[in-house]
């Protein structure tokens, strides 16, 4: 386990204050002239020594992300750091704690994470249903530049960078990154062709990196503490300390910090109080948010929690969205809830997606009731291969995999629903 | 589909007509309270010089605000609403309607006082967002519906990221977690007798902290 010590995000349940002066006791905005001092070139290398992953689903590794910035601007256009705060992934939750409870990290973060990539701005773009985050938010903007930590000559580093928030209003497909500019640029959230990337035009044509809340609100402190304490925490490739965030079927539903790595049992013994009743109940556990594939009870009970270990189990870590289900869950209907999730979310842009997503819904629901021939999970799945890997963005692919999960670890319950329904019917049939 | 007859069809179109006339006639006017003429400008300076558009959805929510605040309700975009605001940063209607229409929390048909959404996610579902259902039916309220005496509008909406306070629901800018049929019927019998709700957990737990107490940073809690 994490010791106290060790731990990032010292106010996640918000039992102190959120305010500015609360945040610099608890260590936030500790001379970050010094931080920013080290230059922009010792910064992007120290991020990437530390081997911080992103923290939005993907894990991309954060320092080369940076890197990829121009480091002068030949035509005048200035770059910009954008921050996606569109927490949206069912299972996911842990943005809203760093944003209500400890919004100074994050702007500390923006501060320096900008600095590194040569960034005139930060526009962070919140979900529009956090509305009591956002409140914080602006608030904590506000008392940042009455500090004089952003704004014209930060923190007195000479460098001037401002901070901007932006609410969006209900869409989860702004959190795919070149939606979310879209979105930013005030249009409908439909995510760009790449190339270009956003690196190269992003926000308003200029090059801009976009990051997770977490990845971003991590990087004061692993400057403060050195890369090495960072990457000394979790196996080799997946370093770092992580918020966690377990839903469903537990004692204790909670967020976390924990190490990178933490076995599945340890996390939930530890912190969530253990399965609803017993071990022995758990029936599968989707490890990382609604888009990355179910794993079944035996093969995650003591797997690593990080991006390597799931992805060997053919799951994903994602944004460790935990979400547990037990033996009295309705395995088709917890995953076909999720293709619900996606067909109302699908931006309509690409037809495999668009189509896919209702059509993919309609046969689950009818799955769920064994309403179908046992023929149509194989056509189930060869539709998703379908819808997979042929659209703009990944939405399609999310929407995809839930059900290849399924049906790669619960087939013999479709075919016993299928069998079920059609036995009964023939009694009926019978009886008339 | 049903497919109406042409008189019905033309009846329709005239209800439509007579509908988008009283529409107009309400909120042809429509323009910023002083107050939200000055928080406007501040919004549209967040964005460079020539990119005012980015400013089209933090003020559509103004407007929806403003609109819920003359019809004590939670607000809703009328067409003429959303022409003022596409005027005001010179954007062509169409493109401001498109960004009306696409997000959800814009409202295109009035809602009422209170706007219950219920989250129906998973993460919800699990933990009993069925239950948190039932209790808002039998209080009367209908999905996708306003009740008739105008007090509540029930959305069933998707994840609202409160996965770790599941079930939950939100109501107008508020959340309401942890919730049960018991906790869910006493917050809607309250809310109809105006009388004060407590937002947040609906049990004893401190946000999304685990229930009992920390199993960290104990010392915070102090």
């Amino acid at each position: 386990m994490l010791d106290d010590k060790d731990r990032i995000f010292t106010n996640v349940y918000g039992f102190q204050p959120w305010g500015i002066d609360a945040a610099v006791k608890r260590g936030d905005w500790d001379g970050t002239k010094a931080l920013m001092a080290k230059g922009q070139d010792n910064i992007v290398e120290e991020i990437k020594a530390s081997g911080l992953r992103g923290r939005g689903g993907a894990g991309f590794p954060t320092g080369l992300k940076w890197s990829f910035m121009p480091k002068e601007s030949k035509d005048g256009r200035p770059s910009f750091l954008v921050i996606n705060a569109d927490e949206s992934e069912p299972g996911s939750c842990k943005d809203r704690e760093i944003m209500r409870h400890d919004p100074q990290k994050l702007i500390e973060g923006a501060l320096i994470a900008g600095y590194a990539m040569r960034a005139r701005a930060a526009y962070i773009y919140i979900r529009g249903e956090f509305i009591r985050e956002a409140e914080n938010l602006f608030a904590a903007v506000q008392q940042a530049y009455d500090k004089g930590f952003i704004g014209k000559n930060a923190c007195g580093s000479g460098y001037d960078f401002d901070v901007f928030v932006h609410r969006g209003a209900g869409a989860y497909i702004c959190g795919e990154e070149t939606a979310l500019l879209e979105s930013l640029e005030g249009k409908k959230g439909q995510p760009r062709l790449k190339p270009p990337f956003p690196a190269g035009a992003g926000l308003y044509g200029c090059p801009t990196t976009v990051n997770n809340v977490e990845s971003i609100a991590v990087v004061p402190t692993i400057l403060r503490r050195g890369p090495a304490w960072f990457a000394g925490i979790g196996r080799e490739g997946n370093q770092g300390t992580k918020l966690f965030q377990i839903s469903g079927h537990v004692e204790t539903p909670c967020v976390v910090e924990e190490a990178m790595s933490i076995p599945f049992r340890e996390l939930i013994e530890k912190h969530a109080g253990g399965i609803t009743g017993g071990w022995d109940n758990l029936l599968a556990v989707i490890p990382g948010g609604s888009s990355v594939p179910l794993v079944p009870a035996a093969e995650i009970m003591d797997a690593p929690m990080d991006f390597d270990g799931l992805k060997e189990l053919g799951s994903g870590l994602g944004t460790a969205a935990v979400i547990v289900m037990d033996k009295s869950t309705d395995i088709v209907r917890a995953i076909s809830r999720i293709s619900y999730f996606y067909k109302h979310e699908s931006c309509g842009q690409c037809t495999p997606c668009r189509e896919g997503t209702g059509w993919m819904w309609r046969m689950m629901e009818r799955l769920r009731e064994g309403k179908a021939d046992i023929s149509d999970i194989d056509m189930l799945h060869e539709v998703t291969k379908q819808v997979e890997g042929h659209t703009i963005c990944a939405l399609g692919d999310a929407a995809a995999w839930p059900i290849q999960g399924l049906i790669r670890h619960f087939r013999p319950e479709l075919e016993r629903r299928i069998r079920e329904y059609a036995g009964e019917n023939e009694v009926l049939e019978a009886a008339e | 589909m049903t497919i109406l007859p042409d008189d019905k069809l033309a009846q329709s179109s005239t209800d439509t007509a007579l509908e988008n006339a009283a529409i107009r006639e309400r909120w042809g006017n429509f323009a910023w309270t002083e107050e939200n003429a000055a928080k406007a400008t501040e919004i549209i300076a967040r964005y460079p010089e020539g990119r005012q558009a980015s400013a089209v959805m933090p003020l559509l929510d103004l407007a929806q605000r403003q609109v819920g605040a003359e019809t004590k309700t939670q607000g809703w975009l009328p067409m003429p609403v959303i022409e003022f605001v596409a005027a005001q940063i010179g954007m062509p209607y169409m493109r401001a309607y498109e960004v009306a229409t696409f997000y959800t929390m814009y409202n295109i048909v009035p809602v009422g006082r209170f706007h219950v959404q219920l989250c129906g996610t998973t993460p919800c579902m699990l933990r009993g967002s069925d239950d948190v259902m039932a209790a808002c039916k039998n209080k009367g309220l209908v999905k996708g519906k306003t009740t008739p005496d105008g007090l509540f509008t029930l959305t069933e909406v998707e994840c609202l990221g409160a996965c770790a306070n599941a079930p939950m629901v939100q109501i107008n800018d508020d959340n309401f977690e942890d919730l049960d049929y018991d906790s869910m019927t006493d917050i809607l019998e309250k809310l109809a007798n105006d009388e004060p709700v407590t937002p947040g957990p609906q049990i004893d737990r401190q946000t999304s902290c685990p229930e009992g107490g920390p199993t960290t940073l104990k010392e915070m809690a102090q």
